[in-house]
């Protein structure tokens, strides 16, 4: 007990970037000590990404595989962009979770397990025909058997708790041998829990002592014989929070709510992975923020275009599922030209689908999953972050043009967590735009010239009392009109107003050479695989630049320029091909898609074979040997053949 | 649960506008040319409608007429005031949003049997348990006009029109009794015909605070005319129609000479006389806490019962848009006006230097 670290000959490793999943029984709170890894990682100043992995049922049957709940965070001393492909270190909490997971770690790979969960009874949950713990089935990795249960259950002695409810309290345990091994303060946690349980002094301290039970283990035991240190990354100077897509997405709208000077109304139905939105806004009253929880998807929707009608920022979220319901009154929004805000918090489908699982499939939805040529502008943030940006650009859109804009998130976005550069509010963007008030001149679908957004009167305006609706209506006047030159008209004006958006909006940037042998082009949460795999790509010489949509309709104005300026196109998609759709249809490119539709994002080093298997064998010219020096593990085809055709 | 209070629905004058504001019908009527067929139920209650409007004080741009799809989705523009056709049975959801956003407007919602019963069955439940403060305008002909003649949700079984040639074989649903099951804190009935009574009824629908649900009974001279010809014809109406009257015992006939009386957990029409005294009567209620008077009354139809016009109920209890202000007043009064530099920064924070 006595024996100093230092006499057990404890090296330390520094390391760039380590990544760490903790897997276990949904009932085991994985999520929360993810979370508490991360914000720990966070606070020290580490770059850090993150991919919660839960299952849909809030509690399958424990130690079952499909009630295994995972959380993988990737933290580094440089940048990343992505969440890691492969845990360095996987902690598995029972049989379930190791059999789901251990086919992620690499060789080598640190394996953590509780081996008092590897009881007879969980290894048959977990359709083990024998303990993987004694039938050399993992002799490839480092494993550290530790009786995780009952050592904690010993720290924990003398409290009045229950036996389940000391053994919930075991994540902290193994968060707390997770905190020495990465030389992480507990501070932070021991913080969290004071101000979570502050009502609940006995699970307050058997949580505390859990953690520092595991810390003190780790400097105890003689198992490690490494500790890691992962120095502060260099970011931008500022203050910094860890944050994730949603709780980006709620701040971006109550800082649009201020922006744009008027109150945000936000109708809802529970889905995932939005109704954490829904939960945040809710907490904002103080800024006088309404939210609604509907009776469904179709009354939050339209409850939001009553509040847009009324003069706030009336606005819904969803998923999939949600948008379809909501199609018809989006249809309307389009009609009545009116300023609207629909989130599409994606996720896997069809129909029901996988419900915590990614996906990026309701782009086609969204652009065109309603009657008739019904245009509606989209944007989609790249990052967890950007999703502060995009609930705010959204906003701007929708009040400068009038429009119903479709906000396009995913799950991998919503739950996945990055630092971020807290902005200060007075250096965001002034998007007020002012109600029509004069009755002289005022007629409801005369339009701005520039934008051709329509004059927005409210009601309660003297002398501007006028009705719109779903029919069609004629210009200028909005009076309903069956005329058929007028409803030609009237169509494309819609389409122009919304065409006309490439005007107001950023070029779409390329990140590497103007001109090139490949482009890799994406979309929404594929940014940080795709800049991961293209970084991998330009080091080892090859000519690769990716660019990235944030404005799927209608695209940057330089789009055409750009996806023209590259031998091949590339575009990855957690979808079967739909912005590759797009993009050959629209510019008539023999761009090629590649999918993976998993649930999951992609891996960098997917991308990275896809795009070395379409450049094919670099050429002599393009490897400068000092490139070749360093390139990585994935070049392995380079010297065998040269290429074939143009040089 | 819910609150009597028999002087609860107070003249609807928005705060700015206590001034008496001298408008008149023609006030109300748009420059839109009127599209229902010739003799249509429709014209007499947008001419009711047009009439009660100046009695309510507000001035026209703070009243919304918020409709769903059908003949009476029309209604708003025919109305001078702000109105939105929306779509089908989704007019309360976009009323419930407005009035949220906007608590000083006067909302009216204009539906039918099908878009309030049937597409937008839910909504209506659901705007009612909320209180939302907008008065509900259904009209009920029992059949789908705009579409050319279906069975409708209150059509009677049996009926037979172009989708159910063999007759329906779907148990119509009565409109009031979903309203008071829904908690709806305001419920009447009258009838297109009866112009005075439809006025002095969508009079107080409008000084009520909270939902109020008024079915009117419209004739669709198209597709289901005569649908209430029974009983609302000149000649029967007062033998076969039972005018509610808050406080009063429940007495109809021309003569007055019969009444409504409980028997056991049922109604029951008796006659008055030597061994029926006003006395035995039901005396109507419609500030009863709890639904149940309004509700046997929601269910009798002729020919067993004559049919209850007038409001069945009117009871006092908080708004959505109330109750949701409230929590933003007593946020704001606990913790100051949000301050959004402080949201941005919640949680853990690090500085980089």
């Amino acid at each position: 007990m006595t024996t100093e670290i230092g006499e057990r000959q404890l090296h330390e490793q520094e390391l760039d970037r380590v990544t760490i999943r903790f897997a276990g029984d949904s009932g085991d709170g994985m999520q929360l000590t993810g979370t508490q890894f991360t914000r720990t990682a966070a606070v020290f100043g580490n770059d850090i990404s993150t991919l919660p992995d839960f299952p849909a049922e809030i509690r399958a049957p424990a130690g079952s595989l499909p009630g295994v709940s995972g959380f993988q965070i990737s933290f580094s001393s440089s940048e990343i962009h992505t969440p890691g492909d492969q845990p360095d270190v996987l902690v598995a909490m029972n049989p379930a979770a190791l059999k789901t997971n251990v086919g992620d770690l690499p060789a080598g790979g640190a394996l953590i397990v509780n081996s008092d969960a590897f009881t007879q009874q969980n290894l048959n949950k977990a359709a083990y025909a024998g303990s993987p713990l004694t039938d050399g089935s993992l002799k490839q990795y480092t494993v550290f058997e530790i009786p995780i249960s009952t050592l904690n259950a010993r720290a924990l002695e003398g409290l009045e708790m229950t036996n389940k409810q000391v053994d919930l309290t075991k994540n902290f345990f193994a968060l707390g041998i997770m905190f020495w091994l990465y030389e992480r303060s507990m501070d932070p946690t021991l913080r969290w829990v004071d101000q979570k349980f502050s009502a609940r002094p006995v699970i307050a301290e058997a949580n505390k002592r859990a953690l520092k039970a595991g810390y003190a283990f780790g400097e105890t035991t003689e198992i490690f014989h490494e500790r890691y240190i992962v120095p502060p990354a260099h970011l931008e100077p500022g203050v910094y929070r860890n944050i994730t897509g949603n709780e980006a997405t709620a701040l971006g709208f109550l800082a649009a709510s201020r922006l744009a000077r008027r109150p945000l109304f936000y109708g809802s139905y529970p889905i995932t992975p939005a109704s954490d939105i829904l939960h945040q806004l809710s907490t904002y009253k103080s800024f006088g923020v309404k939210t609604f929880q509907a009776e469904d998807e179709i009354a939050a929707i339209g409850a939001a275009i009553g509040a847009s009608y009324g003069g706030a920022l009336g606005m819904t979220a969803t998923a999939g599922p949600g948008i379809a319901l909501k199609s018809e009154a989006m249809g309307l929004a389009v009609m009545v030209e009116l300023p609207l805000v629909v989130c599409d918090i994606q996720r896997a489908g069809p129909s029901t689908g996988m419900p915590t699982k990614t996906e990026q499939a309701d782009l086609l939805q969204v652009m065109f999953g309603r009657n008739s040529d019904s245009p509606i502008p989209i944007v989609a943030p790249a990052t967890p972050a950007e999703c502060f940006d995009y609930a705010i650009e959204a906003w701007r859109i929708a009040l400068k043009y009038v429009t119903p804009v479709v906000y396009l998130s995913d799950a991998f976005l919503a739950t996945g967590a990055e630092p971020w550069k807290i902005p200060s509010p007075d250096k965001l963007p002034d998007i007020a735009v002012e109600n029509v008030t004069d009755p002289s001149s005022y007629r409801p679908y005369a339009r701005n010239p520039e934008t051709l957004a329509r004059m927005w009167a409210v009601p309660g305006t003297k002398g501007l009392e006028h009705r719109i609706g779903g029919l069609e209506k004629a210009d200028i006047t909005g009076n309903v009109s069956y005329d058929p030159e007028n409803h030609h008209q009237m169509q494309v004006l819609r389409a122009q107003k919304v065409a006309g958006i490439a005007r107001d909006i950023p070029p779409l940037d390329v990140y590497g050479p103007p001109e090139g042998d490949l482009l890799i082009l994406g979309w929404g949460s594929t940014y940080g695989a795709i800049r991961s795999a293209v970084e991998r790509l330009q080091a080892n010489g090859r000519s690769v630049a990716h660019a990235h949509l944030r404005y799927l309709n209608p695209f940057p104005a330089n789009t055409e320029q750009v996806v023209r300026s590259y031998r091949r196109v590339l575009i990855p998609e957690v979808n079967l091909g739909q912005l590759l759709m797009l993009i050959r249809a629209r510019f008539l490119i023999d761009a090629v898609g590649y999918d993976r539709v998993r649930g999951k994002p992609f891996r960098i080093a997917e991308i990275f074979d896809e795009a070395e298997r379409l450049l094919g064998p670099t050429t002599r010219e393009s490897i400068a040997p000092a490139r070749a020096a360093r390139g990585r593990t994935h070049s392995r085809e380079r010297k065998a053949k040269r290429r074939t055709g143009d040089d | 649960m819910t609150e009597t209070n028999g002087q609860s629905s107070e003249p609807g004058l928005s705060p700015e506008n206590q001034a008496v504001i001298q408008l008149t019908r023609k006030d109300f009527v748009s420059d839109q040319e009127v599209r229902w067929c010739p003799g249509c139920g429709d014209y007499s209650i947008l001419a009711q409608t047009q009439k009660v409007m100046p009695d309510f004080g507000y001035p026209r741009e703070n009243i919304v007429f918020i409709s769903g799809i059908g003949c009476s989705g029309r209604l708003p523009y025919y109305m001078n005031t702000f109105g939105f056709h929306t779509i089908h049975g989704r007019a309360p959801t976009l009323a419930t949003g407005l009035k949220a956003a906007r608590p000083d407007l006067m909302v009216w919602v204009i539906t039918g049997d099908g878009d309030a019963l049937s597409i937008g069955g839910n909504h209506v439940l659901h705007s009612m348990r909320r209180n939302v403060d907008f008065k509900m305008v259904m009209f009920n002909n029992r059949i789908y006009g705009l579409t050319k003649g279906q069975a409708s949700p209150t059509s009677e079984l049996g009926k037979r029109t172009k989708s159910t040639p063999s007759g329906t074989i779907d148990t119509p649903i009565m409109p009031l009794t979903i309203a008071l099951a829904a908690e709806a804190s305001f419920v009447a009935r009258s009838v297109d015909t009866h112009t005075e009574h439809l006025q002095g009824t969508l009079e107080l629908a409008g000084r009520h605070r909270g939902s109020a649900f008024v079915e009117v009974l419209q004739n669709c001279n198209i597709f289901n005319d005569g649908a209430f010809r029974d009983f609302t014809d000149r000649e029967v109406r007062e033998d076969r129609m039972l005018l509610l009257e808050d406080g009063q015992p429940m007495i109809f006939g021309k003569d007055r000479d019969k009444g409504i009386r409980l028997r056991g957990l049922h109604p029951e029409v008796v006659a008055l006389g030597d061994a029926v005294t006003e006395d035995d009567l039901l005396v109507h209620d419609a500030h009863a806490p709890e639904p149940y008077l309004a509700l046997m009354l929601s269910r009798m139809w002729w020919p067993e019962f004559p049919v209850p016009v007038g409001v069945l109920r009117d009871v006092a209890r908080p708004t959505h848009d109330e109750l949701l202000t409230g929590q933003i007043d007593a946020a704001v009064a606990a913790s100051g006006e949000g301050d959004l530099a402080r949201a941005l920064k919640s949680g853990e924070t690090w500085t980089v230097e």
